[in-house]
């Protein structure tokens, strides 16, 4: 019976657990003071793994990785977010990372599947035969699910910030990591962030060289300002010219200018994939996914 | 001839002053003693000492209630008290009371600083002191152990231990808030006054790594340093150096400021990355109070700490209702477990008693074990 399920029954699923984990770890603040730990951490891993069945079976229907639309590509940046947050959540598993992560995957799952015409067109094998090209946009969107994760835990440090210079250390704020913590952390996120965009980006680069004609300018801008804030932020960060709550903005409003530029992409995006362009050896419109 | 009892009687500070504390207190000669003393005093089954700066206790369990009686005047003869003077200070509970006693003792509900953790340490070792003597038997092992797991559970469930309450300790946990683990904070205290010294000394009980004493005498900088196992600094080099440092104890009386605007300023653009907290304990202020202004920059002075210690304190005294609730559910359950046991004991002894001829006291197995 549950390999009846539909992909987007999976992500209902998923979305499930992940407000489960967001209801639990409010009501734990609430009623405990303090967040759930260790078991929003389980709630979370759990909705990941529907969530990557749902993705699977998407990414089957569509022969190829699901980044055909709207819907496909926000549910693939919480994926990426998470996948983060499983690794770097184990550190900080008593601390709220987990209820904002919960919060951010709720949020961007349920929003995503509430919207129909975020799904209404699903576009079928849209990376033509070409993996390089379907390996640039999962690396690229993947980035942004890294940034996903570095915005929550610039929110972090925002708050941690605030609690400090404020001298409000109770409540909710006691759970929060330390300033260094959450800095180290921040550089960290957003180098790797960077650094995968950087891979993507050099992938698809070769092919957009070789065909200029095959990405819009606006795409090509968009990608190109993406990556150059990130990479401009990290350097003025390691430079110590862009630092503490400066650079956790930064980092915000890289993660929201990311997202909307995806938006944006995908308004630009023919409606069904240019097969033959693909085949015939050129990048399809999916070129520059950033 | 009494009925047969779990007990604790002692004295804490609650009703006796530190000047009699002082008097009642037991030093490790004396307790060893004492106790050899309490092994010979017939129907004592089971027993344990619990001497701390707060509080002195024995617990035990009797088949015989007159026991209690010579426990009190083997104690008050040793520290050579008046046995009038202690009855009016005694504490004395028996059965579920002095379950809920201990349960309350080990989870900080009934110490000065309430809430505190050192004294489930000092219970513990006092516990395992007994057990090594061999004067533990079935119920205080019991009731002990069952006690710490209660006492775990009250403070995991509840807010009792959270926040420090004193100034101290609440400087360095705000270091906490900011740099995480201490171990590679670099510490610099100005001034070698007794508050400054606390101050540093709570920060190396948690870890701290490298610190550094300035003070307008460099003599009694150099004195507090070597006490410290720290290092000494001209206090002219403050602010010169001040770039070195990720915390800045601040305790001179200098009438001053001796930490300004402009040196911390500088001091950020050699360490952009880093942040800097300054912990300013004098009276009058040793630091500027512009800098709090500075991104990256965290000032906390005498107020501010004073008042966050006072807010945990009254956090703590909230959930005073909601531990003791706790408390009286797992005493109760716990008394439930062994009032029988300790029936069953004071019966042993009766029908060992009546069995055997006339004699001296016999005590109990555990008891008569102890080496003295």
């Amino acid at each position: 019976m549950l390999l009846e399920l539909t992909d987007r029954s999976w992500l209902w699923a998923a979305a499930g657990l992940y407000l489960a984990g967001f209801l639990w770890g409010t009501a734990a603040l609430i009623k405990q003071g303090r967040p759930a730990g260790t078991a929003i951490y389980a709630v979370i891993s759990s909705g990941y793994i529907l969530q990557l069945i749902g993705l699977g079976i998407r990414g089957r229907a569509v022969a190829g990785c699901p980044l055909g639309n709207q819907f496909e590509i926000f549910q693939f940046t919480a994926w990426s977010a998470i996948t983060l947050y499983l690794v770097v959540g184990v550190t900080f598993r008593n601390s709220l990372l987990g209820y904002f992560t919960s919060c951010l995957a709720t949020a961007m799952t349920l929003l995503s599947l509430a919207i129909p015409g975020w799904d209404a067109t699903q576009r079928v094998h849209i990376f033509g035969s070409n993996p390089w090209i379907e390996l640039h946009a999962a690396l690229a969107v993947f980035s942004y699910g890294v940034f996903g994760l570095l915005a929550l835990t610039s929110i972090m440090f925002l708050l941690r910030n605030h609690s400090l210079k404020a001298k409000n250390l109770r409540g909710w704020f006691s759970f929060l990591p330390s300033i260094l913590d959450l800095d180290q952390i921040g550089v960290r996120l957003l180098g790797t962030g960077v650094a995968i965009l950087t891979v993507s980006l050099s992938i698809i680069s070769v092919f957009w060289l070789r065909d200029p004609s095959s990405a819009s300018t606006s795409k090509v801008l968009f990608a190109v300002v993406v990556w150059a804030v990130s990479v401009g932020a990290l350097t003025l960060r390691l430079r110590g010219v862009l630092l503490a709550q400066r650079f956790a903005w930064a980092c915000v409003g890289l993660f929201v200018g990311a997202m909307l530029s995806l938006v944006v992409v995908d308004k630009s995006r023919h409606p069904a994939a240019p097969k033959a362009a693909a085949h015939a050896g050129r990048a399809p419109q999916t070129l520059f996914v950033a | 001839m009494s009925s047969p009892a779990l007990f604790v009687i002692g004295a804490t500070h609650h009703r006796a002053p530190l000047a009699v504390r002082e008097k009642l207190s037991l030093k490790a000669d004396a307790a060893d003693a004492l106790q050899a003393a309490f092994a010979r005093i017939a129907g004592l089954r089971e027993f344990a000492v619990l001497n701390t700066c707060n509080r002195v206790e024995f617990y035990g369990v009797t088949a015989d209630g007159n026991a209690v009686a010579q426990v009190s005047a083997a104690f008050c003869a040793r520290q050579q008290f008046d046995s009038a003077e202690f009855e009016k200070i005694r504490l004395d509970l028996r059965g579920r009371d002095a379950v809920q006693h201990l349960l309350e003792v080990s989870a900080g509900l009934d110490s000065q600083m309430l809430g505190e953790t050192e004294i489930f340490g000092q219970v513990k070792e006092a516990y395992a002191a007994a057990q090594a003597k061999g004067s533990t038997g079935p119920v205080l092992n019991r009731v002990f152990q069952k006690g710490f797991q209660a006492a775990k559970h009250v403070r995991t469930q509840t807010a009792i231990s959270e926040g420090q309450v004193s100034v101290a300790n609440v400087a360095v946990d705000l270091a906490v808030n900011i740099f995480g683990h201490l171990k590679s904070a670099r510490i610099l205290l100005l001034g070698a006054g007794e508050i400054g010294e606390k101050t540093a000394k709570a920060f190396q009980s948690r870890g701290a790594g490298a610190l550094t004493v300035a003070s307008r005498r460099f003599e009694r900088a150099m004195e507090l340093a070597t006490a410290l196992g720290a290092s000494a600094m001209p206090f002219e080099q403050r602010e010169a150096r001040l770039a070195e440092f990720d915390v800045v104890v601040c305790a001179t009386s200098a009438p001053d400021i001796v930490v300004t605007l402009p040196a911390v300023k500088a001091a950020l653009h050699k360490r952009p990355a880093r942040p800097l907290f300054l912990i300013d304990q004098a009276l009058p202020r040793d630091v500027d109070p512009a800098v709090a202004e500075i991104q990256n920059v965290f000032l906390y002075n005498l107020d501010d700490l004073a008042k966050i210690a006072e807010d945990n304190r009254t956090a703590r005294e909230a959930e005073i209702g909601k531990c003791r609730a706790i408390v009286a559910e797992k005493a109760d359950a716990l008394w439930r477990h062994v009032a029988g046991q300790v029936e069953a004991l004071a019966a042993n002894t009766h029908a060992a008693a009546e069995s055997s001829p006339p004699a001296g006291p016999a005590a109990p197995a555990s008891v008569r074990n102890a080496p003295s």
